[in-house]
Parts: C-alpha cells; structure tokens; sequence
C-alpha cells in the first residue's frame, strides 16, 4: 500500500475541476491508455491570464491528485507564471509523492506544457539544451515500451536533479517494462552531468553569462523586495557579490546568497559555482 | 471492513489459532528431543504430516515435506528435481506462473538451462498442443500451477500429466497448487503428480507455514540443508505450532469443500453477475467454465484500477488489482497479457475472491456501492468518447 499523503489522499477523492471545456483556449495531453495512465487538460485563458482550468486523467490516484492540484496552482495565474511550474512545484504542492508515483507529476508537466506549446511564442525552459542537438533529439524515442523522448528523461533529469537510472524510471517510467533502454537511460544521466560539470564556456564568455543572468534574472527578483545585488569580481569558480538596498544587512541575506542566487547561477552555468558576499 | 481478497491472504480461523496455541505455551519440546516431554510435541507433528498427506491424498506420510512457505515449496521442488537429473537442462512452465515460480525460472535461464514458456487464450486457458510439443528427451520438468491467483482458471492437471507421461515418461510434473489447496479437492495419485506444493495461509492457517508433496518415485535435493528433519529434505527445527495449525485448516479445509463448491460459488457468480449487468464498462477476465469457486476478475474499461481499490478501500471494501500502478511495477499483469486483455480493460481489473467468511450482507453491500464508484471514476476518464460508444454497443 502506498503512504499517501492527506493532501493526495483528499485530491483523489474529491478531484477538483474534473471535466472538459469546450471551447478552451489550450489543450495538452500527456500519457496513453495503452501505458496505464493519461491526462488532458483543457486552459481558458483571458488577457494573458488563466481563468479556468478543467481535467480529465485515467491513471491511479496519485495520477488524478495531481492533476486535480495542478488545476487549482494554474487558475488565477498569468501564462509566464505557469509556464514556470515544473512536475516537482506540483508533487511539493501534494506534501509529496512515493518515488515510484514521480512520473504522475511529471505527466502533469508534459500535458501543461503541451497545452502551452500551442499557446503564445513559446520558448524552452531549458537553455542549458544545445539548440542543434535540441533539434535532433525533439522526437527521439528512448523508451519503446512507453513511447518516452529524450527530452522528457533530460527535462526530468534536470527539474528533478536525478542522478540513477532507477530515478529516471520512478519519474518518466523510462526503463520500468522490458529494460532495454536502461544503458541509454545512463548514457543521457552521463551526457547530462558532463555537460554541466565540463562547462564548454571559455572563461570571458562565463564572466559574460554571469554578468547577464545576474543582471537579468537575479537583480529583478531582489528589487521586487527592495534589495539589489552586483557582481563584484569572479576568481575561477567563485563569484564575489555585493548585496545592496534592503539586502544588505538582511538577517536572511545569506538565504538569499545560497537558496536563490548561488542555485540560479549553478543551474544555468555552472554546478560548481560559489556565491561570496564581500 | 469487507474482505475479498483471499487469494492474498486469509484470516486464521479460531479453530486453527486454538488448536496452535498449546503449542506455543506448554508443549514447547522439540520433537527430536528423547524425553518423554518431547513425545506429544513429535506426536503432533506426526499426526499433523497424517492429515496434510490424507488432505493430499498421498500413499504415504514419507512423500510429504513441511516447509515455512508457497516459495520454499516451490523452489525445494524444483531445484530439487533439477539437482537431482544434472543431464538435463529443458524446463517447461507457463507464462501466468506466480512470480515465485516464474523468477526462480529467469534466474534458471541464466544458470544455462533452458525454458519453455507456455501460453494461454483469451479465456485463460492453457495451449496444450503447445504444451505437447514441447517436451522431448531433454525435458527434466513441468512446472503448472493447478490454478491462476489473478483469474481462478484451473489448469487440467490429470490431462498435463498424461500428456507429460505419453511424451517422456521420465520428465517430472510439478504442480503450484497453492491457489486450489481449501477450494477443490487435491488427489496426486490420480492426477498423477509427482511433486506439489500448498501454502497455509491462504486456507486459514497463518503464513510462514507449507508443505511439498513429493512422490516416492520422485528424488530431490534439499534446499536447505542442516539436520535430519523432513527426511534429510529440510533442516531446521520443526515449526510445531504452525504445522499443527496447517494440519487444522487443512481438516476444516476438507469438510468445507461442499460449501465453497456450492454457498462461496453462489456468492461469487451473484456478485459477478450483479456487476457486469449494472456496470456497462464491466467485463470478466476469464473463461468462466473452470475457476475456482471463489474468485473473479473484472475488468473495468477506461478507468484505472488503483483508483477503484482505493475507493472500494475508503467504503472499507479489500481487493487486489491486476494494474500496473498498484504494485510498484510499470507494467500491468503478466497474466491479464498473456491472455491478451485489451489495453481498455487491463488497467482496470479488479480481482475479487471471497472465503467461507464472507456473508451474502457483504456481497449485497459491494454489489450496491459498485455502480456508483465506477460511475465517479468513469467521469474524469479522458475517454469519454470511447465509453458513450460502449454503452451504446451494450445497450444493443
């Protein structure tokens, strides 16, 4: 038996915002009746903001939970704010999912940002992902048993942090029938980990691509709180900063430092990067 | 609570716990032992070993085995055989096995023998022709399950083993019968078995006990090998409590079999019939001319079956699932796809198996509250397309 949280345990047993809508403004699938489980969502969306939101899912009940709370995360919120939702915003919105009902989350992903694909320009999440390898890779199956791309394993790799084959399987089902994949499942967890490890950046295109996403994506975010933050010097891996405005002399400053700045900077340069407060 | 799902497991009955429990206070002596003390505690095993072969209906008490369970029965079986006929390497089973059996095979694969996997149709059951075909000279073993856990198909043991003999007489058939033992009657001599393992738990005596019958003609290895208990085909320290308690449930077992052939069957078909005539999406996983009294397996189409257990769980109502979701595997039944179920219904199939226990009040509660979990569920199935045109199909 499976250890439920209250959170899922309520959600599949009164699923929110079951149903169709029938003229919606984006609809995503995800999943097949054929690999046990499936989703649809259906998104109304006004002035670039989601005001309803309905599902239909065949799957068990970690499945229809997500589902369920993903309706509820998304309706109220603008199209760039849920097009920021990942499988792990909502498994975390459950109080949690068992390892092996990871992919009910990620199915929850892949129908949303399915619906969003056809809704709007519509940019990849991933800019760590090679544009020409991208290309290439779009509909490369690596799991025949349960029709799963490439860039479902690499998009959960990446949200999700998976460093196993056995991860990787809990949380797209990748690997979980005949097993086959399992060395090309290992092959994408290597080529992942390689590619964030050995940076290919020559160090002034990293001084650039610092500069940029603190400017670009930090910054903003600490001046919606009245703080600010620049770039003082970068010695090898570590990046010196100097919080200013209602950051600097923050009892919670270093939270800011390590959980959002030094997270940002690892996740879209380089993993081994250190944030120093000078 | 409402418990169907005695093909997992079943409550010990009062009898069997009663019958157990001087066995766990006073008469604590190992049989082995000389003293007099010993005596009643060696007599009870022996008196025990007596029951179990008459429940059997082996010629001798030597040709029975007490074991801690179904998969020791099983793998003592055969490993044993195949120890014993070191020049053979052909080994014939089927593909709806328990996993008990069916990984100890892929584990034998990879030891270098070499393993025939028969298959069965949509009505469960067994491709004797191929079964037939198979066995040559080289055939050390047959290995089939007396009938299906997930379905309640009964294999036709009697007919295998005359098909086995004509082919190779030297080849020995094996029988997992661990889901009939309580259910119908056991007969190895005239089924003509060499070797067949039963489980106690699921006939009200509690787990951690079994038994293997083995044939006089039949030699085997011991798995476990230490002392000189079981005939030097078992070590370890006789489970008197346990063995005594097996020996009770298998007694009641017999003189229950006119009321699971007759009271559990009627409750079971009114249940299966009461679904299948108010549910539209409903369909059963099986032939339904031999199965077991107590079980059936329905298939709900476009819904997901974990979903359906944890409903029927929220009413208090236990049952099992073929579904892929609810057992940690991503993959549904093995059986439900060897009999090549539809991917409409396979996800959803629910198995019922009911006991002596079970009370008609129980089977008219679930018959009732059926309907409307599986129109609840039905309603969030992104299939709603498919479904209107199923229940125009069966309205017709």
């Amino acid at each position: 038996m499976w250890d439920y949280s209250e959170k899922v345990i309520d959600h599949y047993r009164n699923p929110r915002n079951v149903g169709k809508i029938d003229n919606a403004d984006a609809v995503g699938e995800a999943g097949s009746l054929a690999c046990g489980d499936s989703l649809k969502i259906y998104l109304k969306i006004e002035n670039n903001i989601v005001t309803d939101a309905k599902f239909q899912t065949f799957g068990c009940g970690s499945a229809v939970a997500s589902s369920s709370i993903l309706t509820e995360m998304i309706i109220g919120k603008t199209v760039e704010e849920v097009r920021k939702i990942t499988n792990k915003d909502i498994a975390d919105q459950l109080g949690g999912l068992p390892p092996e009902k990871m992919h009910c989350s990620v199915m929850g992903y892949e129908a949303l940002e399915d619906a969003l694909k056809n809704y709007g320009d519509y940019t990849d999440l991933d800019d760590l992902r090679n544009e020409e390898a991208n290309n290439n890779k779009e509909e490369k199956i690596v799991c025949t048993c349960f029709g799963i791309t490439e860039n479902v394993i690499w998009d959960a790799i990446k949200i999700n942090g998976l460093k196993t084959v056995e991860e990787v399987t809990n949380y797209t089902k990748a690997g979980g029938a005949c097993g086959r994949c399992k060395g090309a499942i290992q092959d994408i967890i290597d080529t992942y980990y390689k590619k964030t490890k050995e940076s290919s950046l020559s160090p002034a295109q990293k001084i650039l691509k610092i500069n940029n996403i603190i400017e670009n994506q930090i910054s903003p975010e600490l001046k919606k709180d009245g703080g600010d933050i620049t770039l003082v010097d970068i010695d090898g891996d570590k990046v010196l900063v100097k919080l200013r405005g209602r950051c600097s002399g923050c009892k919670n400053s270093h939270l800011t430092l390590k959980a959002f700045v030094e997270t940002t900077l690892r996740e879209t340069v380089d993993k081994n990067i250190e944030v120093i407060e000078v | 609570m409402i418990y169907l799902d005695n093909n997992a497991t079943t409550k010990v009955d009062p009898k069997v716990l009663e019958a157990m429990l001087p066995y766990f206070k006073d008469e604590y002596a190992n049989p082995s032992s000389v003293y007099e003390f010993a005596k009643r505690s060696n007599h009870a095993v022996r008196d025990a070993r007596g029951v179990i072969k008459d429940f059997f209906n082996a010629e001798n008490e030597k040709e029975i085995i007490f074991t801690s369970c179904g998969s020791e029965s099983a793998n003592t079986a055969i490993r044993g055989v195949l120890n014993m006929n070191k020049s053979k390497r052909h080994i014939i089973t089927s593909k709806v096995e328990h996993p008990c059996v069916l990984n100890l095979y892929s584990a034998l694969e990879k030891e270098g023998y070499k393993v025939d996997y028969i298959g069965v149709n949509s009505n469960g059951e067994l491709d004797l022709a191929q079964l037939e075909s198979c066995i040559d000279s080289d055939t050390a073993l047959v290995s089939i399950m007396y009938a299906n856990n997930e379905t309640g198909v009964i294999f036709p043991i009697e007919k295998i083993s005359q098909i086995i003999k004509s082919k190779n007489p030297e080849t020995k058939f094996f029988v997992d019968a661990v889901q009939v033992t309580g259910k119908i009657p056991i007969d190895v001599q005239a089924t003509g078995v060499d070797l067949m393992s039963i489980s106690g738990h699921k006939f009200h005596a509690p787990k951690g006990i079994g038994a293997l019958y083995v044939n006089s003609k039949t030699l085997i290895t011991p798995l476990i090998i230490g002392g000189h208990q079981e005939r030097g085909k078992r070590a370890g320290t006789e489970n008197v409590p346990y063995i005594v308690g097996m020996a009770k449930a298998a007694e009641l077992a017999m003189d229950n079999l006119k009321h699971e052939a007759t009271e559990v069957k009627r409750l079971r078909d009114k249940l299966e019939a009461n679904i299948l005539k108010n549910v539209f999406n409903a369909r059963v996983n099986a032939g339904i001319m031999s199965r077991v009294p107590n079980t059936t397996n329905i298939g709900f189409e476009y819904i997901e079956g974990e979903l359906i257990l944890l409903h029927l769980s929220d009413l208090g109502i236990c049952a099992s699932s073929g579904s892929a979701c609810t057992s940690g595997s991503l993959e549904p039944s093995h059986v439900l796809r060897a009999m090549n179920v539809p991917f409409t219904a396979i996800h959803g199939s629910i198995r019922f198996s009911l006991s002596k226990f079970t009370t008609e009040k129980e089977i008219d509660y679930v018959c009732e509250k059926m309907p409307s979990i599986i129109e609840k569920l039905t309603n969030i199935s992104p299939f709603q397309e498919e479904l209107q045109a199923l229940k125009a199909r069966n309205r017709n």
